[in-house]
């Protein structure tokens, strides 16, 4: 199952038989069954599945979000399920960038400070912060709308604000789940465009959809039939990291 | 992530709904206003009584009866004693005695009738000893005494009762209980005490009143009052031994059946209740404070509950638990501290007015400790639904709906 990464490089993220298990005895419910999947850095991976594949459950494992039943997850090299809830919460800070399917932007508050809001829970000074945020929305062409409240922008806009606070904290993998589920035909390419881009600067992302058209734009497409990985395709080359900005 | 950041995110969460914070800003500032207030209320009256009392003349001795003594002899106080009191030899200290007697009565001026607290019958030392200056007109004289001469002074709360603010009280005539009395004179106001009113009363002459309203029979008190107020104690221990030998009161007696009051005992007593007046409504205010503090509570919860998305998307983004923790609880302390300032504010500006008919002093120690109990229960009660809102899982907080 694990994909060639060909370079002697570590692997981004590392599951090995990740199991998750909901409720318990007879009526428990195995969202995972034993996961196992390497990603390299650099790659773009596509996860699809219908509903109730676990697709979401894996999400969040590998989001940090949520912690598996057993099994192994390494993030950058790092043991994920030794950590505590701070380390937990600094590496969904410095490690992981995320794009939800819902957007999840902060109400009444302006896109610059929603991706500002990564930065300062990193601790980085304002003046720096509000460049980098202000470049970040630059990245996926909002900088003219940085003063906006989510709800005076439209569906596609606040999904490409969720991808500039996602990428600003340059994390070393980027998760999207459903990111163009909530969205039309237009926004949803707006979005993809933005991330092919960010993969074609070297960017790692791994994507959850059900969509073949959006799984097109990957270099690889994982398959999930009812927790467990049933097909594994690559159809590109990871993109080298040598190009990452 | 600094304290000031945090703020803002507080601050932010604060108005954003600001009808609801207001409302809870509302309960916190009912609450610290009342419990300022109120005991400025009891405060001010407390301050009164002592400044009437204080008015009252601090070296008045007040001789009361009608405690029936075992000693077989007539124990009321009769003219007899007081007669024996104004005796210069064995009394040196006492600078003028009157008897007092008073009954309550109904006032007419044409076709006006006012209920009058007392009508008091004494002497013309009663002016003075009670500190009652004469504001109009004049006061009656021995003569009057004599001739039992139907005149009255009128308390000014009195005067306006009867003849209100148009009428010149001084020369009319009144009715007492179907008696024709002239008014001569109106007293200069001394202030209620918040308990009774010392200027409603009318004061007549001794022998007019006993005629006319209570009868020959001995009299309610008699107001010593002594030369100076140094002189009180030994005053009082001469009237002790000119009332034991009348009454033939044995030495050592465990009880006597007369009483002496000084004003200072007096002002102690009024002090006392007063101040447990102020401690009791301190008390029903601070109730007041602890509900407004649960409306606190109350509202986090809402907030906590409501945002439950947010606080997941911002764990999603890396926030630790220590600024979760703080920004609820910033918004919390927020709120009761705008509550407390706001009512500190409402409390000054009440403070200027009369309640009650009475003037609210307000005591510094109560606005510190109103705001410091502001602060604390915003802590209090906002840590519980704060370290809720941290201790959420962050994919259970982002599913909720």
């Amino acid at each position: 199952m694990t994909a060639p990464y060909g370079r002697e490089q570590r692997p981004v993220l590392e599951v090995v038989d990740l199991v998750k298990t909901y409720g318990e005895g007879e009526t428990a419910v195995h969202a995972l069954a034993g996961v196992s999947m390497t990603v390299a850095p650099g790659d773009y991976v596509a996860i699809m599945g219908s509903s109730g594949s676990g697709k979401s459950t894996l999400m969040n494992i590998v989001g940090c979000l949520d912690v598996p039943t057993s099994g192994t997850y390494r993030l950058d090299g790092v043991d994920v399920s030794e950590l505590n809830e701070s380390q937990l919460a600094l590496v969904r800070n410095r490690r992981i960038g995320f794009v939800f399917q819902s957007f999840n932007l902060i109400a009444r508050t302006s896109a610059l400070a929603n991706v500002e809001l990564p930065l300062a829970y990193a601790g980085i000074k304002p003046a720096v912060r509000r460049e980098r945020a202000l470049a970040a929305l630059d990245m996926v062409g909002l900088a003219n709308r940085a003063d906006h409240d989510p709800n005076q922008l439209s569906g596609g806009q606040q999904q490409r604000v969720a991808v500039a606070r996602a990428l600003v904290s340059q994390p070393a993998l980027l998760l999207a789940d459903e990111p163009t589920g909530n969205l039309d035909s237009r926004s949803t390419s707006d979005v993809l465009s933005i991330l092919d881009g960010l993969n074609a600067q070297g960017r790692t992302i791994v994507l959850i959809t059900h969509e073949d058209e959006v799984a097109a734009h990957a270099h690889r497409t994982i398959r999930l039939v009812d927790g467990v990985i049933v097909s594994d395709i690559r159809r590109r080359d990871i993109t080298p990291v040598g190009a990452m900005a | 992530m600094s304290i000031f950041e945090i703020f803002g995110f507080a601050l932010r969460g604060v108005s954003a709904n600001k009808l609801r914070s207001g409302l809870t800003v509302l309960g916190i500032l009912i609450g610290v206003a009342a419990v300022i207030l109120l005991v400025a209320v009891g405060n001010g009256s407390a301050k009164q009584v002592e400044d009437s009392l204080a008015a009252l003349g601090t070296n008045t001795l007040t001789v009361q009866g009608g405690r029936g003594g075992d000693t077989g002899y007539r124990t009321d106080l009769t003219l007899d004693i007081v007669k024996a009191l104004q005796d210069r030899e064995s009394a040196p200290d006492v600078k003028s005695v009157s008897p007092v007697v008073n009954s309550a009565q109904t006032l007419t001026f044409g076709d006006a009738s006012y209920d009058v607290n007392a009508v008091i019958g004494t002497y013309p030392s009663y002016f003075a000893a009670s500190n009652s200056v004469i504001a109009s007109g004049s006061g009656f004289t021995e003569e009057d005494v004599d001739q039992a001469a139907r005149v009255v002074v009128l308390g000014p709360t009195t005067a306006e009762e009867l003849f209100g603010t148009t009428v010149d009280p001084v020369g009319q005539r009144i009715g007492i209980a179907g008696q024709i009395y002239s008014v001569i004179g109106v007293l200069a106001r001394k202030g209620s005490t918040g308990f009774n009113d010392p200027d409603d009363v009318a004061i007549a002459p001794l022998p007019a009143v006993q005629r006319s309203l209570t009868g020959y029979g001995p009299v309610s008190s008699i107001t010593v009052e002594a030369v100076n107020a140094d002189a009180v104690a030994a005053a009082k221990a001469e009237i002790t031994a000119i009332l034991n030998a009348k009454m033939h009161v044995a030495d050592g007696a465990s009880s006597t059946p007369y009483q002496i009051r000084d004003a200072s005992q007096l002002l102690e007593t009024r002090t006392a209740t007063a101040e447990t007046f102020t401690v009791l409504l301190g008390a029903v205010a601070g109730i007041s404070l602890v509900v407004g503090g649960i409306g606190i509570t109350n509202i986090m919860m809402v907030s906590v509950t409501e945002r439950t998305r947010e606080i997941g998307i911002r764990k999603a983004l890396g926030a630790p638990r220590r600024v979760i923790l703080s920004q609820f609880l910033i918004e919390a302390t927020l709120l009761s501290l705008l509550g407390g300032g706001l009512g500190v504010a409402a409390a000054l500006i009440g403070a200027n007015f009369e309640i009650v008919g009475i003037k609210p002093v307000i005591m510094p120690d109560s606005v510190v400790l109103a705001l410091g109990v502001c602060v604390a229960i915003g802590l209090f009660f906002g840590s519980y639904p704060a370290s809720r809102a941290a201790g959420l899982r962050p994919i259970d907080a982002l599913r909720y709906e």
